[in-house]
C-alpha cells in the first residue's frame, strides 16, 4: 500500500494545511457552509413539523418529502441550480441544495417524534388544562427530543456529505482537496483528502451523538436506570430505514 | 427550426438534443441501470448472510450494525476516492462503494423482518418437522418479506442517485452526462440527465412495490379485508 504511505506523507506536510488551497482554509469553508446550513433548514423544518405533528396532519406530507429527497441526486440538484440565474450569485446555489436535502430527515424525524408522543401523557396534560402551546414546550417536545435530535444529527451528516459534492462544480470546502487532487491525477492527494472528509463525517456524527444524550430534557427527569433503559431504541429508531436518508 | 436553435441558444428543454444525442442517453442510461442492479445484488447477498450471522450471535450483531452504519456517514466522494487505490479507475470503484452504503439499510431491514415473524408460525413449522433451512426460506423469509422489500427499495432508490457522483471516475452512468453538462454548461444535457435519472428511481422503485405485491399476496388479501 504505498499510496497510503504517500497520503501520510501528503497529510503531514505542513505546507498542505496552509494558504487559500489548505486543508484549514477548506475546513473552515465546510463547517460555515454546514452550520449555516444546518441552521436554516432547521429554522425552516422544525417549527413547521412540530406544529404538523401537533395537530397530527400532514404524516403522508412528511414521509413523501423524505423518499422524494432520497429519489432526486444531489450532485444532478448542484448542478442544475449552478446552471441556473441563481449561479451567478457566488455561492446561493451550494447553499440553497445543501437546505434543500437537510429539510427531509429534520422534517420527517420531528413530525413522526411529535406525533408519536406518548398519547396517554398528552391527554394527561390535556386534562391538566395546559394549552396547545404550554403541551408542545412541556410535553411534546422534552418527548419528542431524542427523535428530533436524530433528524438533525441526519441532516448533519448529510450536509457535511452534501459539502463535499459542491467542490465537483467548484465550490469551496474539503472535497476541493480530492477534486483537485483528480486533477493533477495525484492519487495520494485525492486519498488524504477522502480520509479527512471521511473522519470529519465521522467527527460531528459523533459530536451531535454526545449532544443529543447531554441535552436530553428528559435525562434529568427520569431514572438514570430507566433513560439508560429507552435510549437505545429511541436513539436506533432513527437508523431504521423509515427515517434515515 | 426552433429546435435547432435550442442547441445554440442553449435552452434548458431541447428536443433537439435528445434525438441527436439518443444513442448517448441510452448508453448512459444502461450503464446507469446495470451499475444499479449490480450494486443492489451484490449487497443483497453480502447482507443476506451478514444478517443471518447477526441474528444467530449477539456479539456479532454489535459490530455489524456499527460497522455498517459508521460507513454510511462516509461522503460519497470520499467513499469512492477512498477505493480508487484498491482498484484503480475502474467500475468496482463505484459498485464497491455503493455495495457498502446499501449494507446499512439492508442488514437492518433483513434482521427486522425476521424478528417480526411470530414465534407461534416458527413453532408449528418446527413441529411440522421443518429443518433449521427449510424453516428459514419456508416460512421466516417469506413472513419477512415485507420489511425486506421496504428495504430493497430505499436502498435501490438511493442507489440510483448515488451512482451520479460515479461521474468523478468517468463511471456514473447518467451523472457522466451531468458531469460533461456542468462543465460545458450545456444546459439541456443536464436537465435531461437529471430528469432521465428521477425517472430511473421511480421506476425502480414502482416495479419494486408491483414485485413486493405479486411475492405477498396474503398480505394484500388481508389489506383488502380489514379497509
Amino acid at each position: 500500500m504505498d499510496v497510503v504511505a504517500k497520503a501520510w506523507t501528503w497529510l503531514a506536510t505542513g505546507a498542505h494545511w496552509a494558504g487559500p488551497d489548505g486543508v484549514w482554509h477548506r475546513l473552515g469553508q465546510h463547517l460555515f457552509l454546514t452550520f449555516a446550513c444546518l441552521a436554516i433548514a432547521c429554522a425552516v423544518a422544525l417549527p413547521i413539523a412540530v406544529a404538523l405533528g401537533h395537530i397530527g396532519k400532514g404524516g403522508a406530507l412528511a414521509v413523501n418529502i423524505s423518499n422524494a429527497g432520497r429519489a432526486v441526486p444531489t450532485f444532478a440538484v448542484l448542478v442544475l441550480l449552478l446552471l441556473s440565474p441563481l449561479g451567478t450569485h457566488g455561492q446561493w446555489p451550494t447553499i440553497i441544495a445543501l437546505v434543500l436535502f437537510a429539510i427531509p430527515p429534520l422534517l420527517t424525524n420531528a413530525y413522526v417524534g411529535v406525533h408519536e408522543a406518548d398519547q396517554e401523557v398528552v391527554e394527561a396534560a390535556r386534562g391538566m388544562g395546559m394549552t396547545g402551546g404550554q403541551l408542545i414546550r412541556r410535553v411534546e417536545l422534552p418527548l419528542a427530543f431524542p427523535l428530533i435530535m436524530t433528524g438533525v444529527r441526519t441532516a448533519a451528516v448529510q450536509v457535511v456529505a452534501t459539502a463535499t459534492l459542491a467542490a465537483l462544480p467548484g465550490g469551496g470546502g474539503l472535497g476541493r482537496i480530492i477534486t483537485a487532487g483528480f486533477r493533477l491525477t495525484d492519487t495520494p492527494q485525492v486519498v488524504a483528502g477522502a480520509v479527512l472528509v471521511a473522519a470529519l463525517a465521522l467527527v460531528v456524527e459523533g459530536v451531535f451523538v454526545v449532544l443529543g444524550l447531554l441535552l436530553d430534557p428528559m435525562r434529568r427527569r427520569t431514572g438514570r436506570r430507566l433513560a439508560a433503559s429507552r435510549r437505545p431504541p429511541a436513539d436506533q429508531a432513527p437508523a431504521s430505514p423509515a427515517l434515515t436518508t | 427550426m426552433a429546435d435547432g436553435n435550442c442547441l445554440i441558444s442553449n435552452e434548458w428543454i431541447c428536443g433537439e438534443y435528445v434525438r441527436t444525442r439518443g444513442q448517448e442517453l441510452t448508453d448512459a442510461t444502461l450503464e446507469h441501470v446495470w451499475i444499479t442492479l449490480a450494486s443492489v445484488a451484490i449487497g443483497l447477498l453480502v447482507a443476506f448472510p451478514l444478517a443471518l450471522l447477526a441474528r444467530r450471535w449477539r456479539a456479532v450483531s454489535g459490530p455489524v450494525l456499527g460497522l455498517t452504519t459508521i460507513l454510511y456517514t462516509v461522503p460519497s466522494l470520499a467513499m469512492f476516492s477512498l477505493l480508487l487505490p484498491v482498484f484503480g479507475v475502474s467500475v468496482a470503484v463505484v459498485i464497491t462503494g455503493l455495495v457498502l452504503y446499501s449494507l446499512t439499510i439492508l442488514v437492518r431491514n433483513i434482521m427486522a423482518g425476521l424478528a417480526s415473524v411470530p414465534e407461534e408460525a416458527r413453532e408449528a413449522a418446527r413441529g411440522m418437522g421443518y429443518g433449521p433451512l427449510r424453516l428459514l426460506f419456508g416460512v421466516e423469509l417469506p413472513l419477512a418479506l415485507p420489511a425486506l422489500m421496504a428495504g430493497l427499495r430505499i436502498t435501490t432508490v438511493s442507489t440510483v442517485s448515488l451512482t451520479t457522483v460515479g461521474a468523478i471516475i468517468g463511471y456514473g452512468g447518467l451523472g457522466n452526462l451531468i458531469y460533461e453538462g456542468m462543465r460545458s454548461f450545456f444546459k439541456a444535457e443536464v436537465l435531461t440527465a437529471s430528469v432521465l435519472c428521477v425517472a430511473l428511481a421511480v421506476v425502480a422503485d414502482l416495479l419494486l412495490l408491483a414485485l413486493q405485491r405479486l411475492l405477498t399476496p396474503w398480505a394484500r388479501k388481508s389489506r383488502k379485508g380489514t379497509t
